[in-house]
Formats: structure tokens, C-alpha cells, sequence
């Protein structure tokens, strides 16, 4: 016992500072996340909503009067009684799976492109940096206006083009078409220039060296660009998919905040959830760590596979 | 090994020349990008310079005058909303980047126990949808009489911010040499004395990219500000941007204007940012 406490003061009179320098930004994750985590998770295990929970009005206090569930939301949820779960789910990952694609492959052209001696490189570059800097919900409301049914755009240089115009936002499918458009063009930037960077670390000595040895062009690519290219692609698809599946402000402010859309993804719905109508805490609480669930079992999953690639090579 | 390679090898022109077709296969590719690129920035700009009613002819290059612009500074609340999306930005990142800093700066120098789950704490922080956190959130501030009030917003936007910075700047800090702290020791300055006098004054950059980053995040964020702020007196443009383009009315001449008019500064100190942004991120997401 008596050294269990000398070991613990040894250690704080050597960590104290260290200690205390990470203090602050403990009690913010503490207090901020830490605790709304675990009072959501324990949210999602009773049936609060806006009528059962306890809130003061004027000088009068309503006690909460919600109560345990136990897993019940969850079973809900998951057996697909509550009906939008699964239907979600498969739009939220093409949602994400297509974004993240189009992000990095558009991206990664454009990135080569730009990684060559030539004429107007800078100009080129801060022209495609542009919507990169433009924040998401003006960029979301610019497009919403050119995708107008009547008024927008877009559908003007269609009726020029002697085409019929098209009901952007109307149509579920076409209103998912036009999300991920939106979503592609503030994307791309990013991973233009992350590609970019890595692209510059590749040392010019190894394409020399291939080309020496007669290697194509494609080989070239293939076999000194993309391996140099690893460790920035691992880290940009895994804040891609992260970003992606939780990006809010695009689905919510382009197709709208009115009645239930089948272009909603989970996290607009959770939201939805909990501030439309009745407010649904214990629901939109399960579908949150649903979701937190869902990207931690991606996010490890995903890092084990490119560290065994890496024990491969 | 590679002495004896076939006398029919193909040769390659070196890198630096281009044939004149790929030149010019080049350029328009990077053309048609940029315009793609600018297009929607720049259509905006147009329909906002062309009257109230404008944006319902949007190929007509005609009636310029800037009655939308005179419109929202005049007779809407957005000089208010941008005062207080500027209190909550500047708010959110001062005391974002201060704890941020320290923290990061612990994590980067010092071996304590505890420092291998609070990187993974800063990682996983970063997955959070925000779903999660916002019932939560909202009934804390509610029963801390903090909704619709500045600190409450600011001190959410620290949370959303912080691990996210504290990640940048320990990378950053890893590219100081060690040598300068050892140094400070050696004069007999604190570890923190070190970190104040020595290392922040270093570190600007980076920290200037982190407050740039927070200031971001906090100009354009939706979903919080949208919930917690509820008297128009308190909206942030986030909000306040909403109200143009309701159920009811569609004022998209005025839109356009406000979006131009937020834009503009979020433009501004992203560009200035940008360069090291990019190099501060990865950095970070590698050396894990």
C-alpha cells in the first residue's frame, strides 16, 4: 500500500505539468462531449421526449417524468420496425461512398494536372481552390438557386440548348444527384491540394529512375506515384468518410427542412428527430450513437487494413 | 540486372517538353475544371448585382445596381448577425487555440501516462455527429440559462474545434527542435516558461493556422447555431441567412447579396491559411 502511494506522488511530482497543461482541454472534452456522450447514450435507453421532460417554465418546475427503456430503441431501430432506419443506412453509404469517390478521383486528376511546370499553374490553382473557401451553407444556397426549377440557371442554359428543364430538387433521385454534385464541388479542393502535397514529396529521383528503365507512363503511375501516394490517401478517404457521413448543412439546407425526404442521411434525420414536430430525444439519441457506432467500427477497421498493407510491403 | 535491355526500349520524351497537343489538351482540361470551379462563386456575384426581382432572368446581362446589397445592410438585421458571428468566430477561437495549444504542446514534448488516450480521444472526438452531442448539449445550456446567449455557442464551437486543433498544432510542434526547449531548461525557464517565451513565439505559424481553422469552423457552422440562438437579436449569418429563403418568401436577390457579403471575409483568412492547412492536417494524420 505504502509504495502504491509513493509510486502515484513520484509520478504526479513528475507529470504534474504535463498534466496540468492538458488540464484545460480535459474539462472542455469532459464537459462538452464527454458528458452529453453519456447522457445521450443514456437518452437512447428511455422515452424521453418534449412532453416527459423535465423543463421550468416561468417559476414553475415539471419534474422529467420519462423512464427506462432498456434496449427497446434500439430494437427498434435495428429490427426495422421504426421503418427509415435500413433505407437510410443504404443512402447514407452510397451518399458517402460516391462523394468520397468522385472526391479523390477528381481530386487526384486534377492534381497531376496541376503537378507539371507550365504556364498560369498558380492562376489555375487558386481557380480551383475557390469553392474550398466559400463556407458550405452560402455555397449550398448559391447552388439551390441555380438549380431553381423555374428561375435557376442551369435549367435556362438547358431551354437554350433546346432541352426540357429539369426539376432539380423535386425528384428524390434527381434530388440525390444534385446533393452529391454539390457536395463533389466544395469537396474536390481539398483533396486537390493534400494530393498535391504528397505528390511533391515523392522524391523526382524515383520517376527518373523508372523512366531509365523504360517504365510507361501508366507504369509509372501505377507503380511510383500511387504507392508514394499511401500515407496522404490513407489519412484524406479516412477524414473524407468521416466528414462525408456527418456532412449536415448541404442535405439540410438544399432539399430543405420541411416533411420527411427520402434524401435525408441519418444524421439529418437524427436531427429532424429531435427538433421537428414532437420532439423525439430518445430516438434521435439512439440514431446518433448508431452512428458514432458505425464510423468507430469504420475508422479501426480502416486503419488495420492499411497498416497490414503496410507489414506487406 | 538491368544491363541487357532490349534494343527496342521504348524512349520517352523528358518530362519537361510537351508536344503541342498535350499542351493544349492540358489547358483546356484545366480550364474547363477552373470554370467549373468558379462558375457558381461568380454567378452569384452577378445575380446579386442585379436588383431585387434579378435572379428571375439569370441569363439577362442587364439592370446592374447594387439596390440588394443597400437592402440587407439597411433595412435587415445582417450587420447584427455578422457583429455576432464575428463575437462567436473570434470567441471560439482565442480560447480554443489557447488550450488547444498548451495541450498540444504537452502531448508533443512530454511522456506522461495518459498521452496515448488522449491522442486517441482527440481522433475519435473528430467522429462525432454531431446528432449525438446536440440533444445533450442543448439541455445542459438549457439548464445553465446558456441558450441563446454568446458563451454558450462559443463554448460548443471549442469543443467541435479543439481536438481537431490540439491534433494540428502537436504536430507542428514535433517539427521544433527539441534542442531550443533544452536550451530554455538549461537558463532555468519552467517547462511552461519554456512553452511561453521560447516555443509559442516560434510556433505562430502554426498557430495561426489553427486559429484560422477554428475561426472557419465557427463562421460556417449550421446545425448548433440554428438550435441554440432563438431570438433574431442573437442569430449568427449561418442563421440569419436561413430567414431570406423561408417557407413563405424567397427573397433569393437579397440571398445572394448576404452570401457574397459573408463570404468575402472567410475568403479572406482563407487564403491566407490555406498553404499550411493542408501541411499541418497531414502531418498530423500520419505521425499519429
Amino acid at each position: 500500500m505504502a509504495t502504491v502511494v509513493t509510486r502515484v506522488r513520484r509520478s504526479f511530482s513528475t507529470h504534474w505539468y504535463a498534466w496540468a497543461m492538458v488540464l484545460p482541454v480535459v474539462i472542455v472534452l469532459a464537459v462538452l462531449v464527454g458528458y452529453p456522450l453519456g447522457k445521450g447514450v443514456y437518452l437512447s435507453f428511455t422515452d424521453a421526449n418534449e412532453a416527459n421532460v423535465g423543463r421550468t417554465i416561468g417559476v414553475n418546475h415539471i419534474e422529467a417524468t420519462y423512464k427506462s427503456v432498456g434496449l427497446d430503441n434500439y430494437w427498434k431501430v435495428l429490427s426495422g420496425q421504426e421503418g427509415h432506419f435500413y433505407s437510410r443506412l443504404g443512402w447514407t453509404v452510397v451518399w458517402t461512398g460516391s462523394c468520397v469517390f468522385l472526391h479523390y478521383t477528381l481530386g487526384l486528376g486534377l492534381a497531376l494536372l496541376l503537378n507539371r511546370p507550365m504556364r498560369f499553374r498558380a492562376v489555375y490553382r487558386v481557380l480551383l481552390i475557390l469553392p474550398w473557401a466559400v463556407p458550405a451553407f452560402v455555397a449550398t444556397f448559391s447552388w439551390r438557386l441555380m438549380f431553381n426549377e423555374k428561375y435557376g440557371v442551369l435549367n435556362a442554359f438547358l431551354t437554350k440548348l433546346g432541352m426540357d428543364p429539369v426539376d432539380w430538387l423535386g425528384d428524390a433521385t434527381l434530388q440525390k444527384v444534385s446533393a452529391v454534385a454539390v457536395n463533389v464541388w466544395l469537396g474536390v479542393p481539398f483533396m486537390m491540394v493534400a494530393i498535391l502535397g504528397g505528390l511533391q514529396s515523392i522524391p523526382r529521383e524515383l520517376h527518373e529512375a523508372a523512366e531509365m528503365d523504360g517504365a510507361t507512363p501508366w507504369q509509372r503511375f501505377r507503380y511510383v506515384t500511387l504507392p508514394g501516394l499511401k500515407t496522404v490517401s490513407g489519412t484524406v478517404i479516412l477524414l473524407g468518410v468521416i466528414w462525408t457521413f456527418n456532412m449536415f448543412q448541404v442535405i439540410y439546407l438544399l432539399i430543405g427542412q420541411g416533411a420527411s425526404s427520402e434524401s435525408e442521411i441519418l444524421v439529418t434525420y437524427a436531427y429532424r428527430l429531435a427538433f421537428q414536430g414532437v420532439r423525439d430525444y430518445a430516438g434521435s439519441a439512439t440514431y446518433g450513437i448508431l452512428i458514432l457506432s458505425l464510423l468507430l467500427v469504420f475508422a479501426v477497421f480502416y486503419r488495420r487494413m492499411l497498416s497490414r498493407q503496410e507489414a506487406v510491403r | 540486372m538491368s544491363t541487357a535491355r532490349p534494343a527496342g526500349a521504348p524512349k520517352h520524351r523528358p518530362r519537361e517538353q510537351r508536344s503541342r497537343t498535350a499542351s493544349a489538351a492540358l489547358h483546356t482540361a484545366l480550364v474547363a475544371a477552373s470554370l467549373v470551379s468558379v462558375f457558381p462563386v461568380a454567378f452569384i456575384v452577378f445575380v446579386s448585382l442585379r436588383g431585387r426581382d434579378g435572379w428571375q432572368e439569370p441569363t439577362r446581362p442587364a439592370g446592374f445596381d447594387v439596390s440588394n446589397y443597400s437592402h440587407i445592410l439597411g433595412e435587415t438585421k445582417f450587420l447584427t448577425w455578422f457583429g455576432n458571428s464575428v463575437i462567436v468566430a473570434l470567441g471560439a477561437t482565442v480560447l480554443g487555440v489557447l488550450i488547444a495549444a498548451t495541450a498540444g504542446y504537452a502531448v508533443s514534448r512530454m511522456r506522461f501516462p495518459g498521452h496515448r488516450p488522449l491522442m486517441w480521444t482527440f481522433l475519435v472526438v473528430q467522429m462525432f455527429p454531431m446528432a449525438v452531442l446536440i440533444v445533450p448539449l442543448y439541455n445542459i445550456l438549457g439548464d445553465l440559462e446558456l441558450l441563446d446567449s454568446y458563451t454558450g455557442l462559443i463554448v460548443t464551437y471549442c469543443s467541435i474545434s479543439v481536438p481537431f486543433c490540439a491534433w494540428m498544432l502537436k504536430g507542428y510542434f514535433d517539427t521544433v527542435p527539441v534542442e531550443i526547449d533544452e536550451a530554455g531548461r538549461v537558463d532555468g525557464l519552467t517547462p511552461f516558461g519554456t512553452f511561453w517565451r521560447l516555443i509559442v513565439p516560434l510556433a505562430r505559424p502554426g498557430l495561426a493556422v489553427t486559429g484560422f481553422y477554428s475561426f472557419i469552423t465557427a463562421w460556417g457552422e449550421v446545425a448548433f447555431a440554428t438550435q441554440f440562438m432563438s431570438s433574431e437579436e442573437h442569430y449568427t449569418l449561418a442563421v440569419g441567412l436561413q430567414t431570406f429563403v423561408g417557407q413563405q418568401k424567397a427573397e433569393w436577390g437579397l440571398m445572394t447579396a448576404a452570401a457574397v457579403l459573408i463570404t468575402i471575409p472567410a475568403a479572406l483568412v482563407f487564403f491566407i491559411a490555406q498553404r499550411h492547412l493542408v501541411a499541418g492536417l497531414t502531418a498530423g494524420g500520419t505521425k499519429g
